[in-house]
């Protein structure tokens, strides 16, 4: 079957089985490979990306199901001039240490504080709570989350 | 110019492409003509295999070969062991491949090469695998039993029994007038990694050449296994370290697939991959942590400990892996913990069960004894109505008694001593932090419906394993400098760390150090990897040895520039220059490589006390941790940023594996815990409110850094402080703790029907 | 775990979407968030022909609340009921339990339909609806019929639909100004299923007494359960202290759960009752 969408601000099309999930069509077929797979069943949050501009678990997506949507991954969230205000503020703090988790992290908290950049640290665990991390023990992210809320505040990113 | 980047919590370099997705996981390889392995394993927990039928699986679409026991004629490849390879273990090893009998469910039969994952699964589904049960041996009580056997040709389940001693234990209880016995365990859990296990081989039948990717933890080693099995020179094969997504100890040993999936990329002639999935993961990673304790303490009557013993009875699963013993060993070596205890008899046994495997997991066999200590130091407070916080007090080992000799251990002659430290110190210093004087109070109150509690426990973290290391620094093109490491990454942060140490020691900025590169076997002659908490001692130790020799050499190419003396010349930035001011470019050097080593037979002991302060409701059984802290001396820091980090991350995975993690099997030997939505894992809203005071006050004598492992203290005292804060809430109802993980559920069966 | 080989449809009208899955027989099933469904795929826990993917029936994802309570389309999705403040007043019930649905990026996609139709017995929704007297209105060939939520939930993961019939809406009754409600749930962790929770509301007479009381609890036995032992302890009841403990030992008795890996059956049975009696005390306590 084929799929028509948007990845990254470029649209593309791909030629896939229905049961490719969206994370795998991303990785193998995209070469997106910043979007990791860490369950295939939905719990530890590692694939997440933004669709519509809301983040979700790309496991539990078919790459069918994105027919005409527009997606952002890691790699749209980033740049090669260097680190965003969130990048630069998960690396001040170290919030981040085999980097697998990592990537579903950064989209998450993106898609949070873009919506809500005045969040706490009790909404910002809650939200976080969906990211499985097994290096850092959270304290640190959830301290580079809320040290990049100003940078959302003023409408940037 | 004095360097001063040891000490400086400086950011990492490795979070420039983590951050921005771009990092390299096994995974994430991509190669021509490249097949995908699925392995077929075995859903019968102990059996016979009567029949493999792989002729429906083989005319599957983009099926390309099926591998089984049967393409071994030279016989199925026997895993051996790593640490501690005892002539006993060795009935008990694992082979690649299950040819006769299934012993845990979880273990491979068969391999499938297929053109993707997804047509290899759909091929497993039609193999046709016949297995005639046994009576399944489902924990050491059954396994004691001997009626079912796993290895029919050794006669026992019990692989090995471990004998710790020191003075005359039995002498001392005979003699004590107080003693306190118990029994008390820690349930089985493991070091689950956030990216699976995965390895990629391509085989290049002209040179005879094999490239093994998703190398990790102890490449050298593997390579050695994986060389003799299947029948390469070592220098035919390279072993290449990808970024790793998490060790913690069981990712990196050699692994049935380590020698399945070159195998099969020779078989079959091409590149082949296997990524494991999660389902795969929880019954194939190693297990750990599964232990029962029947332990004594004795006492006098004002609380100096005089002695303990006992047997500790350890569920190891259904095979001896590379690493298997040393958590077995680690418990009953190191029950004292950091207390001064002149008397010790334990017997820590081996049971073989049909369970998956167990290898080691972050402060292997260290979390699973300082529960069982640490309970018992407080129900002997109890006993004795001396305030819990004094009895440690007296007993903690102190600095004047350094080096302080512990157990020795056979039959691997296992015999050591701490090195430096007032473990009291530490002590002291969590208290003050968690304000403790202040808190004592809230103990068994209940506020709001909740009941208080305060916990405590102290450990000491075992690091820096030998027994050497090796590290190579080279000069490259434009002057800057690159480091090589048989230190692996396992996420730790060592592309920071070594720069850190090299910038200090050759005395240039920071940016000089342009790369660390670490891991893959044809970085260094020879290395050892990260395991036992050792990279910064045993990799920073040999890159200091590195810099030593490069400077020697960077002297003699100057003085022979230059003609002068080598004592004259001196690195200034990029230049090389002499004390009558001539100088050359280091540029003009490129090329220029200098190895370093370093031995070690003596083990480094980080230490410190971890106190929670706990707020327990009794109706759901619901442990919330209002405040947790840990106090840990590091001897020397080399980047508190990173420290900071091992430390809290350990924290977690302890209090997971303390009141959330539980691998679970029925009486069958049926794997019960098959999803992240049974084996449950700590998230961001579990342990909101840790944290940790690093300290450097005695830094180890025994290397030339100072320093001491330190990657593991944060896990081992957590089950014993959160046990001991909830039996302290819990105090009012006479609840103690004996078993972990507390579960909400075991929580409120302790509690009873008992009204406070 | 990767899923097994199916087609897939994606239908632009609902009878289009009926007519694939009545063509199918029991062979075909529909995709609405996916958050329930693809997991068993990857499990392969089950093996369909064909996913019918609804997400081009939009009139499905529509909100109503009218004098006649509150319609939920089956598309619609947790963060849309989330971020619909007439739910504040219009079913403050209905709010209090999807704030415990599993996780954000969940609620980004999972739909009310799909958790109606995979009926986990610790789903929080289909509590809501049993407690609720919900209707489940679904359609198939033989045309739309409304199912009531107690007779809809048959068992663990069991339901009442036909092959050929997909949830079009779920309608709650009319919530009145006035009525005092509680939502109490206690799993192992933020967003996981329940280990027992209580849904439940009652109205006061002009002596303050409750009246019309529905208790359910979710998480305890194969389906959620309305408990009319407990509801006649409470009904012309003042809901005080005595009357709390009372419903809660109510609750005890009423229910008969399983053990398994997470908890015992004494334990959920005790829990349940907590769960009853700390929703009461959150209802008396409402202004």
């Amino acid at each position: 079957m084929k799929a028509r969408f948007e990845v990254n601000g470029r649209e593309v099309e791909v030629a896939v089985e229905p049961r490719l999930t969206l994370a795998d069509c991303l990785r193998h077929h995209l070469r997106l490979t910043g979007t990791h797979v860490g369950c295939e069943h939905g719990v530890c949050g590692a694939c997440t990306v933004l669709v519509d501009g809301k983040a979700v678990r790309s496991c539990l997506i078919l790459a069918v199901q994105a027919e005409g949507s527009r997606v952002v991954t890691v790699e749209g969230l980033s740049n090669d001039e260097g680190l965003t205000p969130l990048q630069a503020s998960f690396r001040k703090h170290h919030a981040l240490q085999c980097g697998f988790c990592t990537p579903g992290m950064i989209t998450t908290a993106h898609a949070l504080l873009s919506e809500e950049p005045e969040c706490d640290a009790d909404r910002v665990r809650e939200v976080l709570s969906g990211n499985l991390c097994r290096c850092t023990g959270y304290v640190s992210i959830v301290e580079a989350v809320l040290d990049a809320r100003a940078a959302y505040k003023g409408g940037s990113r | 110019m004095k360097n001063t980047f040891i000490g400086a919590p400086m950011e990492r370099r490795e979070d420039l492409r983590f951050l921005r997705g771009r990092g390299e996981y096994v995974d994430d390889l991509e190669v021509e003509g490249l097949l995908h392995a699925v392995i077929l394993r075995s859903s019968v927990a102990h059996g016979r295999l009567a029949s493999l039928d792989t002729s429906a699986a083989l005319k599957c679409p983009g099926v390309h070969a099926v591998i089984t026991a049967k393409d071994m004629p030279g016989g199925v490849p026997i895993i051996p062991m790593r640490l501690q390879p005892l002539p006993e273990f060795k009935p008990y090893e694992q082979p690649v491949l299950a040819y006769d009998k299934v012993r845990y469910v979880g273990e491979p039969v068969a391999v499938v090469l297929a053109e993707s994952v997804a047509l290899g699964e759909d091929a497993l589904e039609v193999i046709g695998l016949h297995i005639e049960p046994l009576p399944a041996i489902s924990g050491h009580t059954t396994a004691a039993q001997d009626r079912s056997l796993l290895f029919e040709g050794s006669g026992s389940n019990c692989a090995l029994v471990f004998h710790a001693r020191k003075g005359d234990a039995d002498a001392a209880f005979r003699e004590a007038p107080y003693a306190r016995r118990e029994r008390l365990s820690t349930g089985r859990h493991y070091g689950l990694t956030m990216e699976p296990r995965g390895v990629m081989a391509q085989w290049n039948a002209e040179t005879s050449r094999l490239v093994v990717s998703g190398a990790a933890k102890v490449p050298f080693f593997n390579r050695r296994i994986l060389a003799k099995q299947i029948g390469l020179p070592e220098t035919a094969i390279e072993m290449i370290e990808n970024d790793v997504g998490g060790g913690y100890g069981a990712r990196g040993e050699f692994y049935p697939e380590d020698f399945l999936i070159p195998f099969a990329a020779r078989h079959i002639n091409r590149p082949v991959k296997w990524t494991e999935d999660r389902r795969e993961n929880l019954m194939a990673m190693n297990h750990a942590r599964e232990a029962a304790a029947d332990i004594e303490i004795a006492c006098t009557r004002d609380g100096t400990i005089l002695a303990l013993r006992g047997d500790v009875h350890n569920d190891m699963g259904a095979y001896m892996r590379t690493n298997g013993a040393v958590g077995a060993r680690n418990v009953c070596q190191f029950l004292a913990g950091p207390y001064r205890v002149p008397h010790v008899k334990l017997d820590s046994h081996l049971w073989m069960t049909n369970k998956t495997p167990v290898g080691t997991y972050r402060g292997p066999g260290r979390f699973e004894s300082n529960f069982f200590l640490e309970r018992l130091i407080d129900m002997v407070a109890a006993d004795l109505d001396i305030d819990r916080l004094e009895l440690r007090r007296r007993n903690l080992v102190t600095q004047a008694e350094q080096p302080y000799p512990i157990a020795h251990v056979q039959p691997t002659d296992a015999k050591d001593q701490y090195d430096s430290g007032e473990y009291g110190a530490a002590f002291e210093q969590c208290l003050r932090e968690i304000a403790w004087h202040e808190k004592a109070k809230l103990c068994g109150r209940s506020i709001e419906g909740r009941y208080h509690g305060l916990g405590i426990s102290c450990f000491i973290e075992g690091g820096a394993a030998g027994p050497k290391e090796t590290a190579r620094l080279e000069i490259n093109d434009d002057g800057t400098f690159s480091v090589y490491l048989g230190t692996t990454s396992v996420g730790q942060g060592v592309e920071t760390i070594f720069a850190q140490i090299a910038a200090d020691a050759l005395e240039v900025p920071i940016d000089r150090i342009r790369h660390v590169h670490h891991g893959s076997t044809h970085y260094v002659s020879e290395g050892f990897g990260a395991y036992h908490s050792r990279s910064t001692v045993m990799g920073g130790s040999a890159l200091l040895d590195a810099t030593k020799n490069l400077n020697a050499a960077i002297r003699a190419a100057g003085a022979k520039r230059l003609g002068c003396d080598a004592s004259a010349i001196a690195i200034n930035g990029d230049k090389v220059s002499s004390s009558d001011g001539h100088s050359f470019p280091l540029s003009a050097l490129a090329g220029l490589t200098a190895e370093g080593t370093f031995h070690n037979h003596h083990h480094t002991y980080s230490y410190g006390t971890h106190a929670a302060h706990v707020a327990v409701d009794p109706k759901l059984g619901r442990i919330e941790i209002i405040d947790y802290v840990v106090v840990q001396d590091v001897g020397r820091a080399v980047n508190p940023l990173t420290l900071r980090g091992q430390v809290i991350g350990a924290v977690v995975q302890g209090l997971g594996g303390a009141c959330l993690e539980h691998l679970q099997y029925d009486g069958e030997g049926q794997f019960l815990t098959g999803s992240l939505a049974d084996y449950l894992l700590p998230t961001a809203t579990d342990f909101p409110n840790l944290r940790c005071v690093i300290t450097e006050d005695y830094p180890s004598p025994n290397n030339p850094l100072g320093a001491k492992g330190a990657g593991e203290g944060g896990i081992i005292a957590a089950g014993g402080a959160l046990a001991n804060a909830v039996a302290h809430a819990l105090a009012p109802f006479g609840a103690e703790p004996r078993t972990l993980p507390l579960s909400p559920s075991k929580l409120w069966e302790l509690v009873g029907r008992k009204k406070a | 775990m990767k899923m097994p080989p199916f087609d897939y449809a994606c239908p632009a009208t609902l009878a289009e979407a009926i007519a694939l899955l009545s063509a199918h027989g029991g062979d075909a099933k529909v995709l609405a968030g996916g958050q329930s469904l693809v997991p068993i795929l990857a499990f392969r826990l089950a093996a369909p022909k064909l996913l019918v993917d609804l997400r081009k029936l939009t009139d499905l994802r529509t909100i109503k609340i009218t004098p006649d309570g509150v319609a939920l389309g089956a598309m619609v999705r947790w963060c849309d009921i989330e971020s619909d403040k007439r739910l504040r007043t219009a079913h403050p019930l209905l709010l209090a339990a999807v704030a415990h649905v599993a996780h954000y990026q969940i609620r980004n996609r999972g739909t009310v339909g799909g958790s109606i139709a995979h009926a986990d017995p610790a789903a929080e929704i289909p509590g809501v609806a049993v407690t609720c007297e919900a209707e489940i209105v679904v359609m198939g060939e033989a045309g739309p019929r409304a199912i009531k939520a107690v007779d809809f939930f048959q068992g663990a993961l069991t339901t009442a639909l036909k092959p050929d019939e997909i949830i079009v809406e779920i309608r709650l009754p009319p919530w009145p100004a006035g009525r005092r409600w509680g939502f109490q749930e206690f799993a192992r962790r933020r967003g996981d299923f329940a280990l027992a929770a209580a849904a439940l509301f009652y109205d006061t007479d002009v002596t303050g007494k409750a009246a019309n009381t529905h208790v359910g609890v979710i998480g305890v036995a194969d389906r959620p359960l309305r408990l009319p032992s407990v509801e006649a302890v409470l009904n012309g009841a003042a809901v005080d202290v005595a009357t709390i403990a009372k419903a809660e030992a109510a609750t005890i008795a009423a229910i008969d759960p399983d053990s398994d890996i997470h908890a015992s059956g004494a334990y959920r049975k005790a829990l349940a009752g907590t769960m009853v009696e700390r929703a009461l005390k959150m209802a008396a306590e409402q202004t």
